[in-house]
Formats: C-alpha cells, structure tokens, sequence
C-alpha cells in the first residue's frame, strides 16, 4: 500500500503559492472541500484561477475566497445566488469563464483521462463556441474543447482510506470524480478516514492512484442552500 | 389563461411510459407533480441523480442528497448516484428522453436563450446548453410575454442564445406551439383565451390551421 496520508490541512496545501489554477469539486455547497478552502482563506494565496461548477454563497464556500479577493479568474457554469461575485463579474475585478456544466465535466475528466481535447455539441452556435475550432460528424456540428490544466485539485470524499481510494455520498459526488488525478496533485479531504482494508474493493468510485494526498476532514457544515420540505 | 400550474399540469401529458426525463428549474419542476399515477417515468438531476423522488419531510433533509436547483430531495427504489461526467453522458448520449426547460425567449426556428441579459444578469448556463444541444426531444415551459408584455415567442432572439433550431414545442400560460420549418404552429389554446389573443401575444410567425381546440387539462 502507498501511503497518502497527511496529518493536517496544512500539510494537504504544503506548494500552494499565488497565482496557480486550482479545481474545487462540489454543486452548489453539496460536496465542496471545506476544509481546503478555509485554509486557503488562511494561507490568503492571491490571483487564483479557480476552476469549479459554482462560485458558493456571499459568506461560504468559494465566496470565503471572493470575499478577499484571492480570486483572479473563475471557471464555471453557473454562479447565480452570490452577490460579491456579481459585483466583481460586473465591476470587472474578477474575469469569469462560463462554459457549460457537461462541457466543464468532460475537460475535467479529459484531464483525468489523458486526451488533450473533445468534441461536444454544446454551446455550438452560441458564444460560447465563439474563437473555438468546430467541426461537423455526420450532420451534426461540435465545438472542440480542451482538457483542463491545473495545479492542485481538491475534492471531497464520503469515505477515504490511506491508501487515497475514496467513495462518495448521494450527490455530494458531482464534479469531485471527475477532478480526482485531472491537476498535478489532487488533495481529498474525507468525512471519515478509515483503516486500509475496510472499504469493499468492489465499492470504491475512485482508486487511490488518482488521489495524492488525503487527510481527515474536520468540522463540516455541510450547509443547505435550498431547504425545501413537504408536508407530512 | 394558464398559471404556472397549468403550464406544468398540461406538459405532464407529454411525459409517457418509460421516459426518463430532465426538468429544469422553476415551472419544469412542478411537471413532475402532475405525472399520471399508472405510468413509470424516472427524473433525472443532471448534478447526479436518477430516480428523483418528493422533497423530504421536514427533519429528513439531508446536505448530501439535492436537485441541480440545489433543493433537498429524496429519492425512489431504483434511484441512482452518479458523477457529473457521467451525468451529461446520459444527456448528450442522448440516453434522457425528454428535456424540460424554461426560456427568457424563443424563436420561431426553434432557437433558445435563457442564460445572459448582458449587462444586467449573467448567471450562467449550467447545463441548459449541453441539454439543448444534445435531446431530441426538448419542450419549453415559460409564459408567453415577459414582464413588460413583450413576446418571449419571437422571429429572432435577441439575447444571446443557449443553443440553435432545438426547441420543438412550447407550452405557454397561452397556447401549446410546435415549432415547424415555416414558423410557431399554433396546436392549443388555454382555456378562455382565443387565437387572436395568441396571435396578438405572439412577434413570430404563427400558424393557424383549421380550428385550435382547447388544452384538454
């Protein structure tokens, strides 16, 4: 077994420096590495790139970062419910790169997967595919997209084990898979960390080659931005 | 004149046996609140879920398990979890029968936009672009003008646009339209709303046929 396991946050973000393009995994606040990004506010790193489906809320996840203006550029499909962010897109402090969330997944996984670019048929017409290469298959037009390239990715697991094999929980696991091994050094933090050997082989979603460091998670908030009930 | 209900409850109608379908955010979701009782559809979530089931009870929420609008959900036997890969291979596979969107306009050649007013609000598309690009079979849920009474159903859009000639139907708080090579055909009308009112509600070509029944709710 190739041990992965880092005692603390910090020593999860030991090579973070200004200036890099991190990916962050989540949907909305579900699945976001808290952890990680409260110790990115800590180390205050500047001028990121920060790659990931949304942008948080005023007061949690990456808006903590907005908020102190570490963000440089921001890569994402969909940043609706955070007013910082809006302030900055339209102010022009913060440059932002929309693209769409299958499009965002596919140049994550692409990195994962080791294919330079795709085709996809999203955004074909539309700005979106504007200065981009198209071309046509059998009638049909796509826009060619790129894999990503990032520094760090960091993600959030359910359960880890040292080894770094991760499993996820409901829809927690969004994009968080698919950036496993598509930065220079993915970083997963776990709910719970657990000895090597107890997960079920056959039920790990992601295998601990792609993960280079894991560490025990503490304190989640695991904050609900759409609390919606029915009646009993 | 229909309420975003009615939109929902008509659109319920065109989701049959076996579909597995997408529902966007605001009068998309309330579709699944009108699906006949006897047939089997599943919802897909394209943040990761299939098997979409009723919102919890309260107590029984749960962080880890919500919708694409970020709502809490619960799920159904026979429900899945997925990653976001995964979940646009579904839709752009075209493995997803029916997509279910809203619109800020249409255009008569099947063109959509709903994601940017520039300069006033830039959300984002999500997925709606991977959605329209990719379904074949894409109806559109939205009410017929906008706040200030302008047609949303028009020759030309003029935002920028989420995907091109990809809508097929639209199902308004007006009229049910089918969009055809020569324009918006107009198929039904709300209850206690005529075909002038459509006509005079619509800036693109609408094409009227013989006699336009009533939406049968």
């Amino acid at each position: 077994m190739i041990n992965k396991k880092v005692a603390s946050v910090s020593e999860a973000l030991k090579g973070i420096t200004d200036q890099m393009t991190l990916m962050l995994g989540g949907f909305g606040l579900s699945g976001i590495p808290e952890n990680a990004i409260a110790q990115l506010v800590k180390l205050n790193v500047k001028g990121l790139t920060c790659i990931s489906n949304n942008a948080g809320v005023d007061d949690f996840g990456l808006g903590q970062l907005l908020h102190k203006k570490q963000i440089k550029k921001m890569i994402s499909s969909y940043v609706g419910e955070n007013g910082e962010f809006e302030r900055q897109m339209l102010s022009g402090e913060l440059d932002v790169e929309l693209i769409p969330q299958g499009t965002l997944a596919e140049r994550c996984r692409a990195a994962q997967a080791g294919f330079p670019a795709f085709y996809t048929p999203a955004g074909y017409g539309t700005e979106v595919a504007q200065g981009k290469e198209t071309r046509e298959f059998d009638g049909k037009m796509y826009v060619l997209e790129k894999a990503f390239d990032a520094d760090y990715a960091f993600v959030k697991a359910w359960k880890g084990d040292a080894a770094g094999n991760l499993i996820f929980k409901g829809t927690a696991r969004n994009f968080n898979p698919n950036m496993c091994g598509a930065a220079k050094i993915t970083v997963a933090e776990v709910e719970e960390l657990v000895p090597v050997g107890e997960l079920d082989p056959n039920q790990i979603h992601i295998p601990g080659i792609f993960v280079q460091r894991i560490f025990q998670g503490k304190n989640y908030e695991k904050r609900i931005e759409q609390r919606t009930v029915r009646q009993r | 004149m229909l309420d975003k209900n009615g939109i929902a409850k008509r659109i319920a109608k065109e989701v049959k046996n076996g579909y597995y379908v997408n529902l966007g955010i605001g009068i998309p979701t309330l579709v699944a609140n009108f699906v006949r009782d006897d047939i089997e559809v599943e919802f897909q979530s394209e943040n990761g879920v299939l098997g979409m089931g009723p919102f919890p009870f309260e107590g029984e929420e749960d962080a880890d398990i919500i919708n694409a609008g970020k709502q809490t959900i619960t799920t159904l036997p026979g429900a899945s979890f997925f990653d976001s890969a995964t979940s646009f291979s579904m839709i752009r596979g075209q493995h997803v029968d029916l997509t279910i969107l809203g619109a800020m306009e249409v255009a008569e050649n099947g063109d959509i936009a709903n994601w940017k007013i520039p300069g006033k609000m830039v959300k984002g598309m999500g997925g709606a672009m991977d959605l329209v690009a990719s379904a074949e079979n894409i109806i559109v849920a939205m009410m017929h003008t906008n706040r200030a009474g302008e047609s949303k159903l028009l020759k030309r859009c003029s935002l920028p646009l989420t995907g091109v000639e990809c809508v097929k139907k639209i199902v308004t708080n007006m009229a049910v339209i089918e969009i055809t090579d020569k324009g918006f055909k107009l198929l039904e009308r709300a209850p206690g709303v005529s075909v002038e009112d459509i006509k005079m509600a619509t800036e693109g070509t609408l094409i009227v046929e013989g006699e336009i029944p009533e939406m049968d709710l």
